[in-house]
Order: structure tokens, then C-alpha cells, then sequence
């Protein structure tokens, strides 16, 4: 018996160290030098879930370059990632919108300073089932209809949007209250941020509205540019009609800013004295340099190359404090956005 | 043949029948259970058998589908479930031989057993608020926030209440006269716990703790909470150091856009069930072992 409490308590004890030695000794830092293998350090990056596969794309391609610098994305959605920023726990946050007046008075009672830089668009996209024939072209009346909280238990067939429309039970699909296209959407369509109605079937993941309009020969959703280009085959786009005729999104309309009002910027913010850590400036450059051809890679839609040099010189000069600021600003043309940088 | 005897046969039949209704239903019940297994299982293997490979075991993860890999939240899972073993394994055991073996029965330890009863059951994304506030916030200095060894304390604290439950059961299974025997014989008490109840109990407070640990590698909403990351190119040098797991890993492909990364997302479950599986059929075996060495 006494023997074998020995074996158990070595058997735990030798568990124990291996675990710690793996901890502590498992991935010695390569010190091989490479090209830009000067530069070490940690980056952390945090925030919105639209904007990780872009940040993710850029960590990858950046640790070929830079291989000694450690590069770590999370998705804690917008708002979480800016309270984590404001906080210092982070160097640099992904945001599907410009930050909050509420947020940036906590940024600034912790003396965080940041740089606001866009780097891409992405294009808020409305989408039916294929056999929908009818719904081809909506004006932004049409989606408030539709969307605005006095709309639930009311509108709930189609022909009560346009009488031409079949007498159909209207079926919708969106994303939940937590999301920064829920947000956006709501802004833009029924001019209220997180006005809506609220008897639609709501889901974070944005798959399974894929699924749900493409079961549904009467359904209507919204959602992210990318998911909708990955699954053309099962869904059909509408064209949006903001007061210019009717635009389809795709990468041109949404990049020379004619699909109004559902196409937004997406940004990073950078903490000012992080960017005085040789690394995180070069990550962030990096970053600038890279984002448009990437972005389009993941799926969504660069910005003119004008906006990235703007933004470089934006991280050169170090120039503070949101431009954007205001919550989701609806409609923001480049030209818009150019102007206010300059 | 009496009359009575014919009621008697009468019913018989009807209390047979009755008996086998009840098997059938039984039956049905785990055969519920098990088609539903049997079905997720073909479907993800369906799915990701044909993407799993050495490569997809050594890469990191990566924006296109078919270079992306799960080597640094594979090694991040093993990681944290080790250290959380180590942690939560004599803290657990501790705290049950308190319970059990030197608690004087009284209302203290009354209210004792069942908070931690109930603690078993308090939803893991408490823990992870927990875990944030303490490890990652408070003792930032000391975990290095974000961290490892955060993450690791934290499921610690998760599994602590199962450990300490399973264990006391098992050492409240020790039968009376092992205890009683050896007190007779001289021992002290700690040599009778160390000795004795301890070795008896060991192949349940085994099978306990493997249960715990199960539970705790898919565990993904208390690790989300303290702030364990979804992209990492590196894999952990320290305790102090970023992390991710591998529900983490599964979540963020399935819910990407693009269908590679669902097919990575079942390849990666199909990782994940493996190890669960491995570590039951450890479970199972020390346990075994244990048993023959009590037989002889």
C-alpha cells in the first residue's frame, strides 16, 4: 500500500514538472536572424469579429517578414475591444465603427491617445432566396418599412410592403443586437442606431442567416458583403435604391461609393505610445501597406490607395482623436472620408 | 387447473408484457442517445476526415483555408489542461480528505458540501468573469494578464467543485473497517488516509478528475471571457504567454464565410474528439490498473 501512494504521488509529481518544464522551455525564441528578425516584441490585437479575418490576414503575411514579433488576434466584438483598449490592455483594436463618444471619455480618463485608421470597406448586403423574382430593386423606404420597431406584428407579408408584391408571409432573417452591423444597419435604414424590430429570426452567426434565406423561398436578411459573396449560388443580392436609382453591391459600387447608404468603413485604432515601440509601428505600416490587396482577399472591399497613403501619414504625424466619432455615421463616401482627412 | 390459477396466469402474462414494454422503452432511450452520436460523428467525419493531415496537425492558423492549421491551439489545449490538472488535482483532493476524513460534522460543514455541490453547477461563464477579474485584472502582474497560466487557474476553479465531489465520493466508498483496522493496528490518522483510504479511493478519484478534465478541454465560453485569443502564430514560451484553445479555433472557422474553413472546422473537431476519446480510454485504463493492484 505505502508503496503504491508513492507511485501515484510520483506519477502526479512527474506530471507536474513536465507540464511546467513544457510551459516554460517549449518554444525557445528562434534567434535565427532573418530579414527583419531585428525587430522582436509582442502586439496585441483585440475587437471585432468583422474586421479579424483582415487583421488576421495581415498578422500572417507580417510574420513572414517579422518573425521574432509575436502577433495576437482576438474577437471580443467592437464594443468589447475598445473597453479592453481604453483600458490598456491592448495595442490595437478592430471596429466595424468609429468609437463611441462614451468610449472615447474613457480612453481619455485612462490617458490613452489613439490613432484612428479605416482599411477597408465593407458593403452591408440585402439578400433573398434566388426564386424571389419580385423584390429586385428596394429603396431605403421600402427597408425601413419593414425594419422600424412599429413594423413588428404588423407587416408580415409582402404585398403590405408594395402591393404588386405577392400576398406572401414575409419571413426575416438578421443579425443580433450585439453586432456592429446590427448597429449599422439600423442607422442607416430606419435612422435610429438599434431601432428595430424585434420579431426576426436573429443569429450571430452569419451562416446560419445564409442558410435560413436560402431555405426560404419568402425570406429577406441582411448581413456582411463577404458572406454574401461566398454563397452567390444559394442567394440573390438587392439592389438598393438610396435616392440614385437602384446599385447592386459589389466590390466596384461599394469601393467608388455609389452603393449608398449600406457601405461602411471598417477601422483599427493604435494606441498612440504603442506606435512608439519600433515593432508596433512597423506592424502598423505594414499593415497600411497591405490592406487593400488582403481585405479583398477575405472577402472585402479596399479602400482608393489615396485613403492608405492618408492614413500612413496619419501614423507618421501622429495625429489623435476620431473624426468619425459620433457612433455609426451612415453613408460615408470616400470623398467624404478623404475630405475630412486632409 | 383452479381458477385461481387461471387468474393467476392471466396476469402473469399482462405483468410479463408489462416488463417488456418497459425494456423496449428503455431501449429506445439509449438508442436515442446513441443514433444521435452515431450521426454527428459520421457527419463530421464526413466532413474533415479528408482534410485532416500532418500538415494541418503542424500549421498555423492562416487566412486561406487549405494552409491554416491547428498546431497552436492543439498545443494550447494540451497546455492548459495539464497545468489546470495540476492545479485543481491536489487542491480538489486536499479539500475532499478535509471534508471526509478530519471535518467535524456540524453545520459549517454541512453548508460547505453544499456550496460546493452547488458550485458544480454554476454556469462555466461565471468562472471565466471570475477568472477575469481576479487573474487577468488583479493579479495581472503576477499571471501576465491575458495568459496561460490565467487561463489555466481559471479552469481550475471550473473543475474544482467536480474534482471535490467525485473525490469524496470515492473516498466515502472506502469501506469503514479498512479505516477502523488500521487505527487498531496503531496508524495515525494521516498514515491511515495516506496509506489506506487514499489507494482505495484512487481509481474513483481518477475517473472523477479524467471526467472533469473532458469537460474542461471543450469548454470555450470562460476562456473567451478572460480574453484567450483567436488568431496565434506562436506557440507558448512561458506561463506569462498568449494562448488559444482549441473550441476557440473550431468556433471562429465555422463561422467564417468562406466553406474551407468549415471543412477545417470538422477536421478540428474531429482533433478534438479524438483527444477527449484518448483521454477517457486513459481514464478507463488507470482505473483498471488501479483495481488489480487493490485485488492483490
Amino acid at each position: 500500500m505505502q508503496t503504491q501512494f508513492k507511485r501515484v504521488a510520483l506519477l502526479v509529481l512527474v506530471a507536474a514538472l513536465s507540464a511546467l518544464l513544457a510551459a516554460c522551455g517549449g518554444g525557445q525564441p528562434s534567434s535565427q536572424p532573418s530579414e527583419g528578425g531585428e525587430l522582436t516584441g509582442s502586439i496585441l490585437i483585440d475587437g471585432s469579429s468583422t474586421v479579424f479575418p483582415i487583421s488576421e490576414a495581415v498578422a500572417e503575411e507580417f510574420r513572414l517578414e517579422y518573425p521574432n514579433v509575436r502577433v495576437s488576434v482576438g474577437i471580443s466584438g467592437t464594443g468589447g475591444g475598445f473597453k479592453k483598449f481604453c483600458n490598456g490592455e491592448i495595442d490595437i483594436t478592430d471596429a466595424s465603427r468609429p468609437i463611441k463618444d462614451v468610449e472615447e471619455e474613457i480612453c481619455a480618463q485612462n490617458g490613452i491617445e489613439f490613432v484612428e485608421l479605416p482599411v477597408a470597406f465593407d458593403g452591408l448586403t440585402v439578400v433573398v432566396n434566388p426564386e424571389n423574382d419580385w423584390a429586385t430593386c428596394m429603396t431605403v423606404e421600402d427597408l425601413k418599412t419593414i425594419w422600424e420597431p412599429a413594423a413588428q406584428g404588423t407587416i408580415t407579408k409582402w404585398n403590405q410592403v408594395r402591393p404588386e408584391w405577392p400576398d406572401a408571409p414575409l419571413s426575416l432573417y438578421g443579425p443580433g443586437t450585439d453586432s456592429g452591423t446590427f448597429d449599422y444597419f439600423t442607422s442607416a435604414i430606419v435612422g435610429e442606431e438599434g431601432a428595430s424590430r424585434g420579431d426576426y429570426t436573429a443569429s450571430e452567426d452569419d451562416n446560419v442567416l445564409v442558410q435560413g434565406v436560402s431555405n426560404d423561398k419568402y425570406a429577406l436578411g441582411y448581413f456582411g458583403f463577404a458572406y454574401y459573396a461566398e454563397n452567390q449560388d444559394k442567394l440573390k443580392a438587392v439592389a438598393i435604391d438610396g435616392g440614385n436609382g437602384c446599385v447592386l453591391p459589389s466590390k466596384e459600387t461599394i469601393n467608388n461609393g455609389t452603393y449608398q447608404p449600406l457601405s461602411r468603413p471598417v477601422f483599427i485604432y493604435v494606441r498612440k505610445d504603442a506606435l512608439d515601440r519600433p515593432e508596433v509601428e512597423a506592424f502598423v505600416n505594414f499593415y497600411l501597406e497591405n490592406a487593400g490587396a488582403l481585405a479583398t482577399e477575405v472577402g472585402y472591399v479596399a479602400l482608393p490607395d489615396r485613403a492608405y497613403e492618408l492614413a500612413k501619414e496619419r501614423v507618421a504625424k501622429r495625429i489623435t482623436g476620431s473624426v468619425f466619432s459620433g457612433g455609426s455615421q451612415v453613408g460615408v463616401s470616400i470623398e467624404e472620408l478623404l475630405k475630412i482627412e486632409e | 387447473m383452479s381458477l385461481r390459477d387461471i387468474a393467476f396466469e392471466h396476469q402473469l402474462a399482462r405483468r410479463h408484457l408489462k416488463g417488456r414494454i418497459f425494456q423496449v422503452l428503455a431501449f429506445a432511450a439509449i438508442c436515442v442517445g446513441l443514433v444521435m452520436l452515431a450521426l454527428l460523428f459520421f457527419d463530421v467525419l464526413r466532413d474533415g476526415l479528408g482534410r485532416l493531415s500532418w500538415q494541418f496537425l503542424t500549421s498555423f492558423p492562416s487566412r486561406r483555408p487549405e494552409r491554416a492549421g491547428i498546431l497552436s491551439p492543439l498545443v494550447g489545449s494540451v497546455l492548459m489542461v495539464t497545468l489546470m490538472g495540476v492545479f485543481a488535482f491536489p487542491v480538489g483532493v486536499g479539500a475532499a480528505i478535509y471534508l471526509e476524513e478530519y471535518a467535524p460534522k456540524n453545520w459549517l460543514t454541512d453548508l460547505i458540501q453544499i456550496n460546493v455541490a452547488n458550485l458544480a453547477g454554476v454556469p462555466s461563464i461565471i468562472y471565466g468573469l471570475l477568472g477575469l477579474e481576479i487573474f487577468a485584472r488583479w493579479l495581472a502582474n503576477y499571471t501576465g494578464g491575458r495568459s496561460l497560466l490565467t487561463g489555466s487557474l481559471t479552469m481550475a476553479l471550473l473543475i474544482l467543485p467536480i474534482v471535490i465531489v467525485s473525490a469524496r465520493e470515492a473516498i466515502r466508498a472506502v469501506p469503514n473497517d479498512i479505516r477502523l483496522a488500521a487505527l487498531a493496528l496503531g496508524a495515525t490518522k494521516w498514515q491511515m488516509v495516506r496509506s489506506h483510504v487514499l489507494p482505495y479511493a484512487m481509481p474513483g478519484i481518477l475517473t472523477g478528475m479524467i471526467l472533469a478534465v473532458s469537460r474542461a478541454i471543450g469548454e470555450t465560453a470562460p476562456l473567451i471571457t478572460i480574453g484567450a485569443l483567436t488568431y496565434v502564430a506562436f506557440l507558448p514560451d512561458s506561463l506569462k504567454s498568449q494562448f488559444t484553445v482549441l473550441p476557440i479555433q473550431i468556433f471562429n472557422w465555422v463561422s467564417r464565410p468562406q466553406a474551407g474553413f468549415h471543412v477545417n472546422a470538422a477536421a478540428g473537431i474531429i482533433v478534438l474528439l479524438a483527444i477527449l476519446l484518448s483521454l477517457n480510454a486513459l481514464a478507463i485504463y488507470l482505473r483498471h490498473r488501479f483495481e488489480q493492484r487493490l485485488k492483490r
